[in-house]
């Protein structure tokens, strides 16, 4: 499986209350509500860290879940926001 | 004629025929002496279209707007705040672009225009928010006779000195009387939904600025604005506790606001 990098958009407004993620599109103000999992990995969606390396990091030990399932949904999460604008997918990590 | 709602005067240049119907609509409302931040004039035209349920566009260009509707036509420059408008002899048209140009400027200054009722008890306000069916004027028309009603169908919300501040104002819903010109601070927003009891639950902040963002009236394609918009309702959800009241249609609900 080839790794993933997401990176968050810019053009979001977004903000966390008590780890929950609301972020709204200004284009066209579509809203999106983020669970405490999905907004871990937004949070950390840099562009220089592998989806696989943030549910190792920040998902496992945090949220006690089986690896493969956390993977799993990761990255359907991931191509989920993708859809919406609201992360872009590459398969380099972004220069530092 | 100088229409002021939440401290924001609107002056209004028409013909005199038409005038004396705004006099009705905004009673309450206008006061001759306040100062006028803005500018309205209104030209009357033969009716645009037959359509006045037609989607509203509102675009701007740096601080140029223009605002159409099947039933008018308007420009307005919030740098100069002076505007322009096109329409019929009709009063609701004239009523939709001032809430346009309200919802505009509060945008500006950390405001929202919210579709909900909204009422003075004691001397806090209180805001009930919903689409068209929720509850609005039920709520209202239930309100006990120690209640001012602010208004049955749009809410003026700004933050003045720190403090969210609700304002009465003319927009009516199916009540069809304009609220009382006072304000307070907000003690609280209530979802209105109907139930088979009265009772209320505190929502997350993040459920709370959800669907106060779905009820808020912003109407203008600009993307900065919508941001501010977005921080403002997020402000707002962090200061002011956000209920889901679940109510029956009789008095009883309000034994629950206060």
């Amino acid at each position: 499986m080839s790794e993933i990098y997401p990176k968050r958009a810019a053009n979001m407004a977004a903000r966390v209350f008590r780890g929950e993620a609301i972020i709204m599109n200004p284009a066209d103000s579509t809203l999106f509500n983020l669970n405490e999992t999905a907004t871990a990995i937004w949070l950390a969606a840099d562009g220089r860290t592998a989806l696989r390396s943030i549910v190792e990091r920040d998902i496992l030990p945090a949220f006690h879940v089986d690896r493969e399932d956390a993977l799993r949904d990761a990255g359907q999460f991931a191509e989920d926001l993708a859809r919406h604008a609201i992360l872009t997918l590459r398969t380099e990590p972004e220069a530092e | 004629m100088n229409v002021v709602i939440g401290g924001t005067g609107i002056g209004v240049s028409t013909t005199t025929e038409f005038e004396e119907i705004l006099r009705l609509q905004y009673a309450g409302f206008i006061e001759a002496d306040s100062a006028q931040s803005i500018q309205l004039t209104v030209e009357l035209t033969p009716p645009l279209t037959l359509d006045p349920d037609a989607d509203i566009q509102v675009r701007g260009e740096g601080s140029r707007w223009t605002m159409e509707r099947g039933d008018f036509h308007a420009s307005y420059d919030s740098a100069t705040r002076v505007g322009k408008v096109w329409q019929s002899a009709s009063r609701q048209s004239l009523d939709s672009v001032i809430r346009i140009i309200h919802s505009l400027t509060l945008a500006e200054e950390t405001g929202f225009l919210l579709h909900a009722a909204s009422a003075i008890r004691g001397d806090r306000a209180f805001l009930f928010s919903g689409k068209s069916g929720a509850g609005k004027t039920t709520i209202s028309s239930l309100a006990p006779p120690d209640v001012h009603l602010l208004t049955d169908e749009v809410s003026y919300v700004r933050n003045v000195s720190g403090r969210w501040t609700a304002f009465g104002t003319p927009f009516a819903g199916e009540l069809a009387r304009p609220g009382e010109n006072r304000s307070a601070r907000v003690e609280a927003l209530y979802l209105l939904r109907h139930g088979s009891e009265n009772r209320t639950e505190l929502l997350s902040a993040a459920s709370a600025a959800r669907s106060i963002l779905r009820n808020v009236l912003f109407f203008a394609d600009d993307a900065n604005l919508t941001r501010r918009v977005f921080d403002t309702i997020c402000a707002f959800v962090e200061a002011v506790p956000v209920l889901e009241l679940s109510f029956l249609p009789d008095a009883g609900v309000w034994e629950l606001i206060h």
